[in-house]
């Protein structure tokens, strides 16, 4: 392998391990996990727990490898739901009520584009590193990249940090017993601040270069805080108590609004980029879209959506980089679908059957792509075409569900991290270090940040 | 438009597209005044197919659907667009009221191999007129927009359509219990356009 970071110690559980490091030797036998401690929630996943009774082996049945009979079944249900070769198109911007009169000015159409040579997306991890005591918890959100290229993750009671440009690791913070373990890890958007969740319904703030701790939240939740987001200096946590606190953390009084909607644990929490809208999916299978405008207006219900249409815990949440108010999720293991959303209008645009509980999704910059990990039975990352929804790659390598995921800031590389305690990067979006072949010639701007090996 | 010498009426792949969108720029401006969603001052008659065709002044409401006709040209000529429908909702509910549906149908041999067609201009401009004629006659049966309304364009598109960023995707923003009424149909020979009106039914049909 490479002659990086080295840890000379091998996997073996008698000897202790040094978190983060190099793995020379895969996991043989995958029931080594069953061993490993359940987080001291007595109620586990239902999601999985219920597809287990449920599903049984029909994850079996489909070849993990895209085949012409796949292609041909997708087509068909693709049929039945009306929508094989149709997409249907509003103009972004609404002719102008009557009686009203302004001026728009609309940039120039783009043209068609010509069919592009596939890129090649190497199927196996490029990198794996291990992770020993991560939580294989579905409603935890254990682990971000920063946008200074460091990657947080934390394992039980510590958050480790791991530098990519030069793969060295250290450890930010371990807490005691009673504050708890940690369930969720944020970075601020100058990629220098992070934020941390703990069990025990507090929120810390770090400062990572300092390796300072900044100030504590408290008082926002009652109970574990199991998501979060940030939106310039406000701090969104989503807990266990099913409240979602905007926090200011610049001033005294933090909490500015609490919004209340689901009925149960936040898992899923994601700022769109404009900073205007906030989605939000619970365990109880909803998803709300909460905007700034309406939340403080004097409206019946504090949120501009209530969508009810997935059938499992929704944790999964994107949005779209290259179409605005265009949300992505995903659902649990009772619903193992994709849905689309026009956050505008609030309308399903599409919904795609996965086959296995979707944990995270990540969308392409660069392309028209979207990755969606998954749990039984493949354990594997999905790579589709947008809108097509056709799968272009399905990338395995993962011995239990592929529960986190985040993408670096040059948009090349995705980080997984899975129950069978192993973090691993795929270079799916693209290669790193080499200005895309692509008809759009932006080099990367953060292309000279690679990993050194 | 149609670009034809004297003795022979030929028509390209450009010149069937330019007729067709110009078509939806002249009936969505007869659509919005007839239906009155638009105020009737702020429209101005030009002489069009032989009919005198109103045409909107308001600014805003131009530059949208010179916009929309330049893309669905566009999408005309690589044989892409499969229907246009414009969408009339009540401004308070916005609740879909009334849609009027364009389906198109693309003769592939012309987008693919560039043949031309032949079909007299005067051919095609009766057909147009004779569906003009019958938009601006749906008032006597459709029913009355009481209160103030907006209006949407749609596109349905090939799916392998790049989408421009100045489109969203959408829902089709369907009628429940429509009743549907289906217009003439022009041909220039290479595009079909087939226009069809379905409306919310009024309680008082009911009876």
């Amino acid at each position: 392998m490479d002659a990086g970071s080295m840890g000379s110690s091998p996997n073996l559980k008698s000897q202790s391990r040094c978190p983060l490091q190099e793995q020379f030797l895969q996991r043989r036998n995958s029931r080594e996990n069953l061993d490993r401690f359940i987080p001291n929630r007595s109620a586990m996943d239902f999601d999985f727990a219920n597809m287990m009774l449920t599903e049984g082996r029909k994850g079996k049945e489909n070849p993990a490898v895209s085949s012409p009979s796949r292609e041909a079944y997708r087509k068909q249900l693709a049929e039945a739901m009306n929508m094989n070769r149709t997409r249907i198109l509003a103009f972004k911007n609404k002719p102008p009520a009557p009686v009203e009169m302004f001026p728009r000015e609309f940039s120039s159409l783009q043209q068609d584009k010509p069919a592009k040579p596939r890129r090649y997306i190497p199927q196996t991890s490029e990198k794996t590193l291990d992770a020993p005591d991560l939580v294989d918890d579905y409603y935890l959100n254990l682990l971000d990249w920063g946008s200074c290229n460091v990657l947080a993750i934390a394992l039980a009671n510590t958050v480790y940090l791991w530098d990519a440009t030069n793969g060295s690791t250290s450890e930010l913070v371990t807490f005691e017993d009673e504050v708890g373990s940690v369930t969720s890890v944020s970075w601020a958007p100058d990629g220098r601040h992070i934020a941390i969740g703990l069990d025990n319904s507090e929120v810390q703030l770090w400062d990572s270069t300092a390796n300072k701790q900044l100030r504590t939240l408290r008082g926002c939740h009652r109970s574990r805080v199991g998501s979060l987001a940030w939106n310039n200096h406000i701090l969104t946590t989503g807990g266990m108590d099913s409240c979602i606190v905007n926090n200011d953390v610049r001033i005294r009084s933090h909490i500015v609004e609490t919004y209340r909607g689901h009925e149960q644990e936040v898992c899923g929490l994601k700022w769109s980029a404009s900073g205007q809208q906030l989605a939000s999916g619970g365990n109880d299978n909803l998803l709300h879209i909460w905007d700034r405008s309406v939340a403080s207006s004097n409206s019946p219900t504090q949120w501009l959506h209530r969508l009810e249409d997935h059938t499992a815990a929704v944790k999964a949440l994107a949005w779209c980089p290259f179409q605005g108010n265009l949300l992505a999720s995903g659902g649990g293991g009772g619903d193992r679908c994709i849905k689309f959303w026009n956050t505008h209008t609030g309308a399903c645009l599409n919904s795609v059957d996965t086959g296995s509980q979707v944990c995270a999704l990540l969308w392409n910059k660069n392309e028209r792509e979207l990755l969606s990990s998954h749990g039984f039975t493949q354990n594997q990352l999905t790579l589709w075409k947008y809108p097509s929804m056709a799968k272009i790659a399905e990338l395995t390598g993962h011995t239990s569900r592929v529960l986190y995921m985040a993408q670096s800031p040059d948009g090349c590389t995705v980080a997984s991290a899975a129950g069978d305690e192993t973090l691993r990067f795929w270079n799916v979006f693209g290669v790193p270090e080499v200005v895309k072949p692509a008809p759009k010639a932006n080099p990367e701007p953060f292309a000279h940040l690679n990993r050194i090996r | 438009m149609a670009s034809k010498t004297a003795t022979k009426d030929i028509i390209t792949l450009r010149g069937s597209a330019a007729i067709v969108s110009e078509f939806f720029g002249y009936s969505a401006n007869s659509i919005l005044y007839n239906r009155g969603v638009y105020p009737e001052e702020s429209f101005v008659k030009v002489k069009k197919y032989g009919l005198p065709m109103l045409l909107t002044q308001d600014e805003g409401l131009k530059s949208f659907i010179v916009n929309l006709t330049a893309q669905l040209s566009e999408w005309l000529e690589s044989g892409k667009l499969q229907r246009v429908v414009l969408v009339i909702m009540s401004k308070a509910t916005n609740e879909v009221l009334e849609r009027w549906n364009f389906s198109i149908e693309t003769d592939s041999e012309v987008v693919e191999q560039g043949v031309l067609r032949e079909k007299s201009d005067k051919e095609i401009m009766r057909e147009i007129q004779a569906i003009m004629r019958q938009i601006a006659s749906s008032i006597t049966y459709l029913p009355c927009l009481d209160e103030p309304c907006v209006f949407d364009v749609l596109a349905y598109t090939d799916k392998d359509v790049a989408v421009p960023f100045t489109w969203i995707e959408s829902d089709p923003k369907l009628i429940t219990n429509p009743e549907i009424v289906k217009l003439h149909s022009f041909d220039t020979k290479i595009h079909k356009v087939n226009t069809l009106v379905s409306y919310k039914n009024d309680e008082w049909d009911e009876q």
